[in-house]
């Protein structure tokens, strides 16, 4: 495993003339799960899509699992984005066996236990589209996680997720971060963080202001750097 | 991950979300079902005449129709934005062209065979030429139409207004294809002389627009 999971190195991403990251520069190892946490229009999201491959930065570099070319590390990435990545004329099975298909792990067998381990009953037959909003949350995750990757970036995957369902899927993903997966997580929720968060971080105006152990970051917000 | 195998399946799975919304099938069928009876009113040509300007109203309708097919190919990746799974997958973005060309392919094809029997009542069609040649034009230029319009349907996908934008783009980069399924039409049910050649011309024209749209489809799958 690579000593580093993420480094970033000066990553700056504008938007016309909005600056949605300002030279974020920062290590962070391996097998631990990090809380990002910051205003709304911080760049929370779009520090994980700069991540994920999804946005190029305008300056700077980002290295994922040693290597820099993000193309070659899709495989190890597991994304889930605000919007839930789901056909909604599909059942949640099609759905993670259609996504599967795509990391060449396309069983029946993993995508139920997938569905299993996120709280959501396999045979389920009515299409996504029809989900409430917390069941394709769920969903979501369990098509992020479907492919066993190392690095997982989430993007607010507590928001309209009911107390418990949420508190479920923060044990899973606190389950995942003990099996090596490093894990960063944005979110809103400072509580479904708490217990399962090794660091913090908090994004203001395009910048990291701070870092943190636990979720210590949002308390401190800008004011510590 | 094959590219092979994920084409298959990225096919699948939009000929099982085309079967449950029937929304490109509905909206073509109608939309050209409407072309062939406005122009069945508009004209009333002889036996000899429908024989010379079929060609040319057939796959004009069949052109129209195949870009509303075109731009909800693309419209069902950007709900929930599903493209973005796809993005940040190891999947190759070629299966990901190749499947949509051939979905495409295939609504299309169906659209012809359901239209083509109501243009040769409608116009009275019979061709004095070689008749098995038109499989060949129809082959040929229903994917001419489809590979293009596959591919400038994803150019312009973040594009505002992308339902104009996309004839704007299709239109006259496919007018060379449509002159000669024009023309070789036209030359069967005439029978004037071979299609031969315009066919030849079709054929060169989707090895090349093929290959391009191949290599450039990464580029444009990625683009922000």
């Amino acid at each position: 495993m690579a000593e580093t999971a993420v480094q970033l190195t000066k990553v700056s991403k504008l938007f016309g003339r909005f600056a949605a990251l300002r030279e974020v520069s920062a290590e962070f190892a391996p097998g631990r799960l990090y809380a990002v946490f910051g205003e709304n229009g911080a760049g929370k999201s779009t520090l994980l899509r700069v991540m994920a491959g999804l946005t190029h930065p305008t300056a700077g570099t980002v290295t994922l699992l040693g290597a820099s070319d993000l193309r070659a590390v899709t495989a190890q990435l597991g994304y889930m984005a605000h919007a839930p990545l789901l056909y909604d004329e599909l059942s949640g099975l099609e759905n993670l066996l259609y996504f599967a298909g795509l990391y060449g792990a396309a069983e029946p067998a993993r995508c139920a236990r997938a569905m299993d381990e996120v709280g959501l009953d396999p045979g389920l037959e009515r299409p996504a589209g029809q989900y409430s909003q917390g069941m394709r949350q769920r969903l979501s995750l369990a098509r992020a996680l479907l492919h066993d990757p190392k690095l997982l970036l989430l993007d607010e995957p507590f928001s309209n997720v009911d107390v418990t369902s949420a508190r479920a899927m923060a044990r899973l993903l606190g389950a995942r971060r003990d099996r090596g997966l490093t894990i960063f997580l944005v979110t809103h929720q400072v509580a479904h963080a708490e217990g399962i968060a090794d660091e913090s971080l908090w994004l203001a105006a395009g910048r990291l202001a701070s870092r943190a152990p636990g979720t210590q970051a949002a308390r401190l917000g800008g004011g510590a750097a | 991950m094959s590219l092979l195998s994920v084409t298959r399946s990225s096919l699948a799975k939009d000929l099982r979300l085309e079967w449950r919304s029937k929304d490109a099938l509905n909206a073509m069928l109608f939309f050209a079902l409407l072309v062939v009876v406005i122009f069945s009113f508009s004209f009333e040509p002889s036996a000899e005449e429908s024989r010379r300007i079929a060609g040319g109203l057939v796959w004009v309708a069949f052109l129209f129709a195949a870009v509303v097919a075109l731009n909800q190919t693309w419209a069902r990746e950007l709900r929930n934005q599903v493209l973005d799974a796809y993005r940040v997958s190891p999947a190759p973005a070629d299966a990901l062209f190749l499947s949509k060309v051939l979905g495409n392919f295939l609504f299309v094809a169906v659209l012809e065979l359901l239209m083509t029997p109501l243009f040769i009542v409608f116009f009275d069609l019979r061709a004095l030429g070689a008749t098995w040649q038109l499989l060949p034009v129809a082959l040929f230029g229903t994917w001419a139409l489809v590979v293009n319009g596959t591919f400038f349907a994803a150019v312009s996908l973040r594009t505002r207004s992308r339902e104009i934008m996309l004839p704007l783009l299709l239109f006259p980069i496919s007018v060379p294809a449509l002159i000669a399924m024009v023309r070789a039409t036209t030359l069967i049910l005439t029978g004037e002389d071979s299609a031969f050649l315009p066919l030849v011309f079709l054929a060169v024209y989707d090895i090349v627009f093929t290959t391009v749209c191949l290599l450039l489809f990464e580029t444009v799958l990625h683009a922000e």
